[in-house]
């Protein structure tokens, strides 16, 4: 196993890009992440099964209710676009995190068992105790999401050679395929629960009602104030525990703090649009190319990546199988996969 | 003591010495044998029990009765529609899946390689899921679509791994991968069907005994009797592969074909199992290591098919009967108890892998 490229994730292959240092300050990362967010957003809106025309989608967002047809559509696009961007900034840095707190380069929370976890949790919670709101999804969420990560991370600490890339993610897998067993197991048994879980189930934005997601907001609040304030530890950690300890750094503290924020963020984003393979594995890595090692960037850009490659997501689920619409969850693990595959490759994984 | 007489080789005689290596091979022998025959003895309790007992229980005498042509109300549709399918099913299943795990286990030289961990069973249930509700296929052309799914993603598993036959975490890795995007056109599949054929989509994707037809379990009877024993007769070649391959070539053993052979044979048993049943997670999983340790640590591909077939048969039974009035899916019931002993396996094999 070759040992070097796996433990230092960052550094290695990003130290000798000069090119990388274009896009490094962080006024052109939030000056190009935005206009990325707003370009993104703009072709949400027009694009999908009914097609609305630039200056149609303007009028619309910003006039009144005309009771016309294409008003509705700008109405419920509206709302998805902004749950995307929530859900997708708020995956991207728990990735983020994780990678960095893991020193893992594929920690990403569908790969890791976190989000099937949360899924678990939330469809005991509407099967046992018939609940339907969003703010009792996100606790049961959070609780099944905290479990699964302590799982996981435990079982892949006691297996050979410490907690490696490959025995957490196996042990991802098999908590997913565990969970993914009973999950069937309870839909098979009741049509009711099978009905409001199957469209959860896959990560969609669509339908996602905004005054019920407010309610959860602080929560968002809470896991994002955690994990970005975790960049100099992250840069820190990525030196090696000793390192980290001699450059002052309370290396147990720093990984609790980020572990909680991670976990909350992404309770919070598998409560709100279920569970969203591959975004935390696939922007932390892309705009790492971009920004260079400093996780401190990588977090502003991954924070205004996310949105982007979730709305993009969307948006291109609506139009590529008509009528029907896939959704988004679906369609970053289909981005997602071939990226996951380029990494195993290139970190020499024997 | 042989160990003892071993050591001392000046006090040996090369008759001595022979004698020696033949009374280990035979005990050896003997061992597998004896663990054959009990596992054999264990799986025709279970298939018995699985037959005659449960919420309707059919007698002995009556059974025989019944297959040699009898019809006694209820009982007969009973044991002929539902119970004896399903328990000669799960035994086919059992079989097939056991024993392909061994070979992957063996051929990869990880306990934790499996067809469903590298998602051979998940490319013939994506593909065979998609061919039936977006193409309304059914009956042999679904069978063929599923079994070119598993070939298609063995393939691409090997070639995207850049197969030398040695990066084994590579592969499962790439599975992982490439299964996580399958399950998710699997689930676009399923959201976009009504709740009814969602439904049944369901019960056929996790993994289940309920509609198995005798026509299917005759195509599945078919491949495993021919497969089955082509694999068992490559297993001491086998062996020698997990020597290496440079060993393996100093023995005689030719080891890019007869790993081709096996994987071709081994791939193409699951995937013609599993269009009929679905993936029943874990099986192949589980079976490769415990029949290992049954067998005093040394692998063994018929008491590994024996073995997958106790448990899926044993899994059908509690399924069936065990929670209520719903009936579990037998891989909802194997997925269940196989995730802790995934993570057991993880925890537990820091003595078997040493690097890489």
């Amino acid at each position: 196993m070759t040992q070097a490229p796996v433990s230092e994730p960052r550094t290695a292959p990003a130290a000798g890009r000069g090119r990388s240092a274009r896009l490094g300050s962080p006024a052109s990362i939030v000056g190009v992440g935005l206009a990325a967010i707003l370009g993104a957003a703009v072709l949400s809106l027009m694009i999908g099964a009914h097609f609305v025309s630039l200056p149609d989608a303007f009028t619309h967002l910003f006039g009144s209710d005309d009771g016309s047809q294409a008003y509705a559509v700008i109405d419920s696009r509206v709302d998805r676009t902004l749950v995307a961007v929530l859900v997708g900034a708020a995956v991207a840095i728990a990735g983020v995190v994780m990678q960095g707190i893991t020193r893992n380069p594929l920690a990403d929370p569908g790969i890791l068992g976190v989000n099937s976890g949360a899924a678990l949790a939330v469809i005991l919670g509407i099967y046992w105790f018939d609940v339907t709101t969003m703010a009792a999804y996100v606790w049961l969420a959070l609780l099944g999401a905290a479990v699964a990560a302590v799982v996981v991370y435990a079982v892949a600490s006691l297996g050979p050679r410490g907690p490696q890339p490959v025995t957490m993610a196996l042990a991802g897998a098999a908590l997913t395929a565990g969970a993914t067993s009973i999950t069937a197991g309870i839909m098979v048994s009741s049509s009711e629960t099978l009905e409001v879980f199957r469209f959860w189930q896959v990560g969609s934005v669509s339908g996602r009602d905004m005054g019920a997601v407010a309610g959860v907001l602080p929560l968002f609040a809470i896991g994002f104030v955690l994990c970005l304030i975790m960049g100099g530890i992250l840069n820190a950690l990525a030196l090696g525990d000793d390192l980290a300890r001699a450059l002052g750094q309370r290396v147990m503290v720093g990984r609790a703090v980020g572990a909680l924020g991670a976990v909350i963020l992404c309770a919070s984003a598998t409560a709100v649009a279920g569970p969203i393979a591959f975004v935390g594995l696939v922007v932390p890595h892309v705009v790492q190319l971009l920004v260079g090692p400093d996780y401190r960037r990588i977090l502003l850009g991954s924070l205004l990546g996310g949105p982007v490659l979730m709305i993009l997501a969307d948006t291109l689920g609506r139009v590529v199988t008509p009528p029907a619409e896939v959704s988004v969850g679906i369609m970053t693990a289909v981005i997602g996969a071939p990226v996951l595959i380029f990494l195993v490759r290139r970190m020499g994984v024997r | 003591m042989a160990l003892e007489t071993l050591e001392s080789p000046s006090e040996t005689t090369k008759s001595e010495a022979a004698t020696v290596v033949r009374t280990v091979r035979r005990r050896v022998r003997r061992r597998h044998l004896l663990v054959l025959v009990a596992i054999g003895a264990l799986w025709l309790g279970l298939f018995a029990a699985r037959v005659l007992l449960g919420d309707f229980t059919v007698t002995i005498p009556d059974f025989f009765r019944i297959l040699f042509g009898a019809d006694i109300p209820v009982a007969t549709f009973e044991v002929m529609e539902s119970k004896l399918p399903r328990a000669v099913m799960a035994t086919l299943a059992g079989l097939a899946f056991g024993a392909s795990g061994a070979v992957f286990q063996s051929m990869l030289r990880n306990p934790l390689a499996s067809p469903d961990v590298i998602g051979v069973t998940m490319g013939s249930s994506a593909a065979a899921v998609v061919a039936m509700t977006v193409f309304g296929m059914d009956g042999l052309p679904l069978a063929l679509v599923a079994i070119l799914g598993g070939l298609a993603v063995a393939c691409a598993v090997l070639f995207l791994s850049g197969s030398k036959g040695a990066a084994t975490y590579r592969m499962i890795l790439v599975g992982i991968g490439l299964a996580a995007a399958l399950q998710s056109v699997i689930q676009w599949v399923f959201t976009t069907t009504d709740v009814y054929k969602a439904q049944d989509a369901m019960v056929w994707l996790t993994g289940s005994l309920n509609s198995v037809t005798w026509s299917e379990i005759l195509r599945v009877t078919v491949t495993v009797a021919i497969l089955l024993p082509v694999v068992a007769a490559m297993s001491p070649r086998l062996q020698m592969l997990e020597l290496g391959d440079d060993a393996a070539q100093g023995l005689g053993v030719r080891a890019t074909q007869t790993r081709a052979l096996l994987m071709g044979a081994v791939v193409l048993m699951i995937a013609i199992t599993t269009s009929v049943v679905g993936p029943i997670s874990f099986v192949a999983l589980l079976a490769g290591p415990i029949a290992r340790r049954l067998n005093g640590g040394r692998p063994s591909i018929p008491i590994a098919a024996l073995v997958g077939a106790c448990i899926v048969v044993a899994a059908d039974y509690v399924g069936a009967y065990l929670f209520g009035a719903s009936n579990l899916p037998v891989g909802v019931v194997t997925g269940i108890a196989g995730a802790p002993f995934l993570l057991w396996l993880l925890i537990a094999s820091r003595r078997t892998i040493k690097d890489g």
